[in-house]
């Protein structure tokens, strides 16, 4: 547990070892009040609701009523996204690998989809033709790192703790060990959860959901975020449909009722029907990239 | 779960604004939170709560202002409120048109404070 706030996020380990969350460094410390006099903090009351329902109609008279010799109640206009902390690591991390023209993928799924299997194979096929590094995420265990680290593919383990998803911060500390190199790609397995990792921009160029067909057709509509954010979807394990009553037009009506257009390619990782194009839409998304004329060491 | 992230990235931003401000005490605190940001209310305000307990803001309210869904059609350009990412557009029914341009807001927006 996090000693500061008896949050779990002290326990990111990466590789075994434990690294600093991603708030409070270090506890704060306040000097007393001292009267501030600027005129940017004049009270600025009543707050406007975005709704257009009801007015908050609270404290108007809160910045005036204050005796001699007491503290002031103040307003504070502040207009920070509550994530900015994680979007700035974010943007960092796109910084770098744009200037070392790496395809970064952020691969989410339930747990037990298939990222890891998947990854496994895409190796196999890409391993000739281009660099690999490999990020893992999971809460407990490097069961997945190692069955990476097998294919002779150099992989970071994140181990989040109690933490449910990926942040930007601990990918950084990750890129850092791991220096992946320049024209690569950079394979980033987030934790298996389809609910908050969507919400955290590691600074990968695409999101990739995987769904397979033994989870349900609605899974979409389940968890519509995840499905709004994603860039590919694949659907894996078609290899068992003929042992499912699974519906994919379903599942694909489904996923584009969320989002709209959304790429899908139909995968077994596992037997490698479809995997070729896959492989294709990385390689295409590689040459894509805004190649960087100007690299500085 | 991830509302405990927020609730810490939150007690963060509040922490720097301290010392900017010097301030010795946060009352109350508003955030802008959009309808489709899925963000758990009640689930936030308990984790705020707890890792607030030993900080500058201990006890402080959190007032959530909700924004709502919107979206514009590309049929017919209009905007509609949404709830959800699948609606169809409210003037002319397509579906599969909308393109979100509000709700998805996590913001801290003011404080009161001493
Ligand atoms: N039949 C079939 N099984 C598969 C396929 N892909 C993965 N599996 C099996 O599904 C199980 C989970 O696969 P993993 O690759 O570990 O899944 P994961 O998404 O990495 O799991 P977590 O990291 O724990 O979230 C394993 O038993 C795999 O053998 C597939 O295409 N077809
Ligand atoms: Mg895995
Ligand atoms: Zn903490
Ligand atoms: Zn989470
Ligand atoms: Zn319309």
């Amino acid at each position: 547990m996090c000693t500061t706030c008896g949050c779990s996020t002290g326990q990111t380990r990466i590789n075994g070892k434990t690294i600093q969350s991603l708030h409070l460094e270090k506890p704060i410390q306040f000097r007393p009040l001292k009267h501030s006099n600027t005129s940017d903090h004049t009270p600025s009351l009543p707050i406007k609701n975005n709704c257009a329902s009801e007015t908050l109609a609270f404290g108007t008279d809160v910045a005036t009523a204050h005796a001699p010799g007491m503290s002031q109640a103040r307003m504070i206009k502040i207009e920070r996204d509550i994530l900015e902390r994680n979007n700035q690591y974010a943007n960092e991390n796109r910084r770098f690998l744009s200037e070392r023209n790496i395809l970064a993928l952020n691969l989410l799924s339930s747990p037990g989809s298939g990222k890891t299997t998947l990854l496994v194979n895409t190796i196999q096929i890409l391993r000739n033709k281009l660099p690999i590094t490999v990020i893992e995420g999971d809460q407990q265990t490097d069961h997945d790192a190692a069955r990476i680290r097998e294919t002779g593919i150099s992989a970071t383990q994140i181990n989040t703790g109690k933490g449910c998803h990926l942040d930007a911060f601990m990918v950084q500390q990750a890129m850092q060990q791991i220096s992946p190199q320049q024209n690569s790609v950079l394979f980033i397995e987030n934790v298996g959860n389809l609910v908050c990792p969507s919400n955290f921009d590691l600074g990968e160029a695409y999101k990739v959901v995987i769904l397979s067909v033994t989870e349900g057709e609605d899974k979409p509509l389940k968890y519509p975020d995840m499905f709004h954010a994603a860039d590919l979807m694949l659907l894996n394990k078609c290899d068992l449909l003929p042992y499912l009553s699974f519906d994919v037009d379903l599942a694909i009506e489904y996923a584009h009722r969320i989002h709209p257009g959304l790429p899908v390619i139909q995968i077994s990782a596992m037997q490698g029907n479809g995997m070729q194009v896959w492989i294709d839409w990385i390689e295409a998304n590689r040459l894509a990239l805004p190649s960087t004329v100007q690299y500085q060491t | 779960m991830h509302e405990l992230s927020l609730a810490e990235n939150l007690l963060q931003i509040i922490e720097e604004i301290a010392t900017e401000h010097q301030l010795t005490k946060v009352k109350t605190v508003w955030l802008e939170i959009g309808k489709l940001a899925c963000v758990e209310q009640g689930s936030l305000r308990f984790y705020f709560d707890v890792i607030t307990q030993d900080s500058i803001a201990r006890q402080a309210k959190l007032e959530i202002i909700e924004i709502a869904g919107q979206a514009v059609c590309a049929q017919c350009n209009r905007n509609s409120l949404i709830t959800s990412y699948y609606e169809a557009c409210s003037h002319c029914g397509s579906y599969n048109t909308l393109k979100v341009t509000q709700g998805r807001e996590m913001k801290i927006k003011e404080l009161e404070a001493e």
